[in-house]
């Protein structure tokens, strides 16, 4: 069942409290060594399949496997995995030293060879000689290199982070992920890391597992998941997205022809059976404003800006065409030297764009 | 890490019961079945220094017997063979909810200073509202037997003042002396859960009404007092329910026309040795308190004034 | 405060004094060189307490409440907390429920109480009244007290503390002791002054339910009937109200200890 380079292999695996579904039949493998995100809104499962994996929890159906180990009944304190908590759970009464040697006291090593690595883990988080520091004295970019610290030093098979960093303020959370980026390739671990965070998990991962009421919509690496989302919900959850809707006019060897009622034939990749109904997503920054008709091979909507807004690297339009009901967003890259944007409010303009740049999806 | 063992684990509920289960036990041992043995009793019949095991009726009709010369008690007939069991608790239930009333009124207004009007020295206020909470009952209303007595602080005190002749005999064995200090022997216990039912509420809601056109009174009506109003409620009963049944206060500063239903049931427990006559009147005390609960609170839509003030 | 103060602080002192007002008188005609608990005051004197530490019949009373005290409030420490990290930590079906019921004793009247443990010992049990069975219904009336002090003890720290301790290879019972136990310890210390002083002071269960040995408020009891024991009478209520201040105001500054509750006044 498990593959041989898979370090968690989860399969069927559903959990329900009472009458709630927080987790509804999900299978899938995580590599060795990958830096694995879970993503979604509050309340899509993610957290609650993290604390599966930790052994808080325990699966209603399906089954867990760590490092071909079957995890059924195995308790927290017996999992290869460590966790680091959303609120950090620093022990209050322990000063960052014991803190971090806590975990150690189960492990079969000298006080010495404890010593050596609680200081090893602190230098590995660069808070060097702050072990002997009370929980309380420390800000909290402190504490989740702490956390950070803590779950390492007891050399899991995998981390498990949720939302590590979703307490720190936006500057130091930049420079956090950076850090943990790094930190992960430097010790080499399989970390699982849950953010309701898109472009964290963006930044961050290696692969993506795109969450919501319980199901996995998809997984994928970061640059997959922007440019071929599998359906609606994951293309308008990850960054911005257009959706028109319409029936399939034709469609054949990857290239699709829909027809959008009112705003004509659109063209895009992707193949799906003629006559359904279907939905063609295409991002904002692939869409360009123009204030002629463009050619006949390009798709084109014609519409009305009913709003700009200026967001220093590029400009940013809703265009509100007849026949559909949200306004179009389209973005556009300030790369000339002059201002150049000759469109106003009110101005009539075609948006045109590629076939090729937008993709059909089914549901 | 050491290497996997499965394990079989106890589910949630079974482990947590299975810690519950000490005190769960000792509840079952010390209060259900005793109440369970009383209610059983109450069916009894006390026969000389024996009890008689059959089943009957007759201490609850004792209770209720109707006679046809009414006892008038306060202008009220009170038409029973037994009338001092109804009187009592006629009686026991008026002065319970004075005080009560009484309790109420006076902590409300220093629970509301403590949350809005205090802002150095707070931990020092609560403390001293604290410490009466936890000192001896008896001592709190023997307190009162000092202050109110024939030759008690109030009587001497105006007589060395020259205020007085003769001491007031009016002050000490009456009801109002026994309404008097319930109210202050239970006033500690309703100042802080009033107190805390007014700190939980959110400033801002308070600044909103202001904002809003509210002037303070207006303020304190519309705003403060609905949602404190769960926490006052409970503090009201917290002091209501016990004070029906207490045996203290009537007994020390209460004489013989302050008593209540606690004396008679003290009684006929210790005194009258008629222990089935006295459980079934502390059946009858429990329910027609359960019953004056749940229907106050089903006026007042308790619930769902809780759910609001969330 | 500054300038006129308000009516609501001149309110408070009031309230002040009316709630210390008539238990200062104790300590007051306890040191007045009277027989008599009246005004004027005659002068100082210590003499009531000294005799109050001869009487042997009070002494032994007090020895018997200090005893029953101390089993009672380990006892329900004892068993209040597994019962209040139950409560808190798991997912329990049915646990308003339970909840609500160990508060019972609260709002049943003590005399209900008393009379109720009378008559299962008495009547079901055919068993002796003694001390034992002051310190069953202690126990009883202490549980909600015990309850309510650990539970917002528990509830003030994080539950992931003690999920950080498991995911770090510690098992239920070495989590209780490395993590559990020094958070909570506050609240257990506080739980116990508290039932102590619950059972030390508690006046009509003691009473219903003493056999031959009396505890100090049943002593005291007897003892208030008595005008010519009054000074005696004093004193030894002034000492059992300091007693408790000392306990409270000790179980105040203990429970605010270590990791700072955010809850005010839930003693």
């Amino acid at each position: 069942m498990a593959k041989a380079d898979s370090i968690i292999s989860i399969s069927g695996v559903t959990k329900r409290f009472g009458p709630v579904t927080a987790v509804d039949d999900i299978s899938f493998d995580i590599s060795r060594g990958e830096f694995f995100s879970l993503l979604g809104s509050s309340g899509c499962g993610k957290t609650t399949l993290l604390r599966m994996l930790a052994g808080f929890e325990q699966p209603t159906e399906g089954e867990i496997f760590i490092d071909s180990e079957p995890m059924a009944g195995v308790p927290a304190n017996h999992r290869p995995t460590n966790m680091v908590f959303q609120s950090y759970a620093i022990f209050p009464h322990l000063n960052v030293g014991e803190n971090i040697g806590y975990g150690l006291r189960n492990a079969a090593i000298s006080k010495d060879e404890a010593g050596k690595r609680v200081s090893d883990a602190l230098e590995l988080v660069k808070l060097s000689g702050y072990g002997g520091r009370a929980a309380h004295q420390l800000s909290g970019g402190q504490r989740q290199r702490v956390a950070l610290a803590r779950a390492l030093v007891c050399r899991p098979k995998v981390l498990l982070l949720d939302e590590p960093l979703g307490a720190l303020d936006k500057n130091l959370r930049e420079e956090m992920q950076i850090e943990l980026r790094a930190l992960q390739r430097t010790v080499g671990i399989t970390f699982v890391f849950v953010t309701h965070d898109q472009e964290e998990a963006l930044t961050l991962s290696d692969r993506i597992a795109v969450m919501s009421k319980g199901r996995v919509l998809q997984i994928d690496a970061p640059e997959a998941l922007y440019e071929n989302p599998n359906c609606r919900e994951v293309a308008e959850f990850i960054g911005t997205m257009n959706v028109f809707s319409g029936r399939i006019a034709a469609s054949a060897k990857g290239a699709t022809t829909i027809d959008a009622r009112a705003l004509g034939k659109l063209q895009a990749r992707g193949t799906s059976r003629k006559g359904d109904y279907a939905f063609l997503a295409v991002r904002p920054e692939k869409l360009k404003l123009m204030t002629k008709k463009p050619a006949a091979s390009m798709n084109a909507i014609a519409g009305v800006v009913s709003a700009i807004s200026y967001r220093g690297d590029r400009h940013h339009f809703l265009v509100t065409a007849e026949g559909h009901d949200r306004p179009i967003s389209v973005s556009q890259q300030n790369d000339s030297d002059t201002k150049s944007t000759p469109m106003n409010v009110g101005a009539k303009v075609w948006i045109t764009w590629p076939a090729t740049t937008g993709r059909v999806l089914s549901h | 890490m050491t290497s996997p063992k499965p394990r079989r684990q106890w589910p949630d509920w079974l482990a947590g019961y299975a810690l519950l289960s000490p005190a769960l036990l000792v509840m079952a041992a010390t209060l259900a079945a005793p109440v369970i043995a009383l209610f059983v009793l109450s069916f009894w019949s006390q026969t000389g220094f024996d009890i008689d095991r059959s089943f009957t009726l007759a201490n609850y009709w004792k209770l209720i017997e109707p006679s046809s010369e009414p006892m008038v008690w306060m202008g009220i007939p009170f038409p029973f063979a037994y009338p001092v069991a109804a009187i009592l608790m006629l009686k026991s239930l008026v002065m319970s909810l004075v005080a009560t009333v009484v309790v109420i009124a006076m902590a409300y207004p220093m629970a509301y200073f403590l949350a809005f009007r205090v802002t150095r020295h707070k931990a020092l206020w609560i403390i001293l509202l604290t410490i009466p909470f936890w000192t001896s009952y008896l001592l709190r209303v023997f307190a009162w037997k000092i202050v109110l007595g024939y030759n008690g602080a109030i009587n001497t005190g105006l007589k060395s003042l020259g205020i007085i002749e003769a001491p007031l005999e009016f002050l000490l064995y009456n009801p109002i002396a026994v309404m008097i200090t319930l109210a202050h022997a239970w006033i500690a216990f309703t100042v802080l859960p009033i107190y805390v039912s007014l700190e939980k509420i959110d400033r801002s809601l308070l600044e909103a009404a202001t904002d809003l056109g509210d002037s303070r009174w207006q303020r304190f009506w519309r705003v403060t007092l609905p949602l404190s109003a769960p926490g006052t409620i409970a503090a009201a009963l917290l002091v209501f329910i016990p004070t029906v049944g207490d045996y203290v206060t009537p007994t020390l500063v209460g004489g013989p026309g302050g008593t209540m239903i606690g004396t008679l049931m003290q009684e006929l427990f210790l005194r009258q040795d008629n222990a089935p006559l006295g459980a079934a009147l502390a059946i009858v005390m429990m329910a027609i308190i359960a019953g004056i609960v749940a229907l106050f609170l089903w006026a007042v839509g308790y619930s769902k004034m809780r759910e609001r003030s969330r | 405060m500054l300038g006129k103060p308000s009516a609501l602080f001149i309110y408070a002192i009031a309230f002040m004094i009316f709630l210390y007002g008539p238990v200062m008188l104790m300590p007051v005609f306890s040191l007045n060189d009277s027989t008599f608990a009246t005004f004027p005051l005659k002068g100082f004197t210590t003499r009531h307490y000294a005799s109050m530490l001869a009487n042997t019949s009070m002494i032994l009373s007090l020895k018997n409440s200090l005893v029953v005290g101390v089993i009672v409030s380990v006892t329900a420490t004892a068993i209040g907390l597994p019962a209040a990290i139950a409560l808190t930590r798991y997912r329990l079906p049915g646990g308003g429920p339970v909840l609500s019921a160990m508060m019972l004793p609260l709002v049943i009247p003590s005399i209900v109480i008393a009379v109720a443990l009378l008559v299962i010992v008495l009547r079901f049990l055919h068993m002796n009244l003694s001390l034992w069975t002051v310190g069953a219904g202690h126990i009883l009336l202490c549980i909600p007290f015990s309850m309510t002090v650990l539970m917002s003890r528990l509830e003030g720290f994080d539950k992931s503390l003690e999920e950080a301790s498991r995911d770090l290879g510690e098992n239920a019972w070495m989590t209780f002791v490395r993590v559990t136990l020094p958070l909570a310890a506050p609240g257990v210390i506080s739980s116990l002054l508290l039932c102590f002083i619950i059972s030390f002071d508690e006046f009509v269960v003691a009473f219903f339910l003493t056999g031959t040995e009396n505890t100090l408020p049943v002593y005291l009891f007897s003892q208030l009937r008595f005008p010519n024991k009054l000074p005696g009478t004093l004193a030894l209520g002034s000492a059992i109200l300091l007693g408790s201040a000392i306990l409270v105001v000790a179980a105040d500054l203990l429970r605010k200890l270590g990791v700072q509750s955010a809850k005010p006044g839930d003693l």
